[in-house]
């Protein structure tokens, strides 16, 4: 299982700032092991999705350049102080990891 | 309009560059299938294949796109990336550094109140453009900022 990620979300005027730095390796498939001369298989987030209080406002698809321990930022219009943001990926391996926070 | 999208993909990336990737042995015909995910978009290695998987050929220069990053970035593993769409009715980012092996880096579909802003971190192999393709009200609009790459990490 994943890291926990790390997630914050706070209220600029009437917009929700929502920060989140998740855990992962993000290997490109481009690199090669240096011991054994081969290369390292790709492993990345492919598929980012974000809601507020149950409605999805972020669908977001990624490959492998994005960085190591990616940081996302996004804004949300209308979303009030204590509505509940969930974020989640999914990695080309399968691997699944999901977050909350409350607007603050 | 999001699920429009996905559907007009599958069905122009299934005649085009999908049938492309599939003869050059890159991807396995059940992955495709699987998959939501844009491998035709994310696999293609020329910048024009690429533009085409995520509709933005031909997209529009616009000033309304502002693309925050570095002028010059001394570790290209970490480049943070800041793209931020003034126009109304933004409804999806397209990220891509151009010189990337695979230039199509990331996408975003926005709603229910989402606004036309990322902000993130990207991996640039060599100095390239950062370019942006924005979609809002059916039409595509396009901005790009070049930020160099210190080979070596000397700074300076």
């Amino acid at each position: 299982m994943a890291d926990p990620m790390k997630i914050r979300a706070t209220m600029q005027g009437d917009v929700a700032d929502v920060k989140v730095l998740m855990s992962h390796i993000m290997e490109t498939g481009q690199r090669k092991d240096p011991k054994t001369g081969q290369l390292i298989p790709a492993h990345f987030i492919q598929e980012v999705n974000a809601s507020v209080n149950g409605k999805v406002v972020l669908d977001s698809q990624w490959s492998q350049a994005i960085s190591k321990n990616p940081f996302l930022g996004f804004k949300v219009k209308g979303a009030k102080a204590g509505d509940k943001v969930v974020v989640n990926w999914t990695d080309n391996k399968g691997d699944k990891n999901t977050a909350e926070a409350v607007i603050g | 309009m999001n699920q429009f999208r996905r559907t007009f993909l599958k069905g122009a990336g299934a005649a085009g560059s999908v049938a492309v990737a599939v003869a050059a042995g890159l991807l396995k015909p059940t992955e495709v299938l699987a998959a939501e995910w844009n491998k035709a978009g994310f696999g293609a290695t020329k910048l024009d294949e690429a533009l085409k998987s995520v509709g933005g050929a031909g997209a529009a220069e616009s000033k309304d796109i502002v693309i925050k990053a570095p002028d010059i970035a001394e570790n290209g593993a970490v480049v943070p990336v800041e793209i931020t769409s003034n126009i109304a009715g933004t409804a999806s980012i397209a990220l891509f550094i151009e010189t990337n092996l695979n230039p199509l880096c990331s996408t975003y579909d926005f709603s229910n109140g989402a606004l036309g802003y990322i902000s993130t971190r990207v991996k640039m192999a060599k100095t390239s453009k950062v370019r942006a393709i924005v979609k809002a009200g059916g039409k595509t609009y396009t901005a790009a900022k070049e930020v160099k790459v210190t080979i070596g990490g000397c700074g300076g």
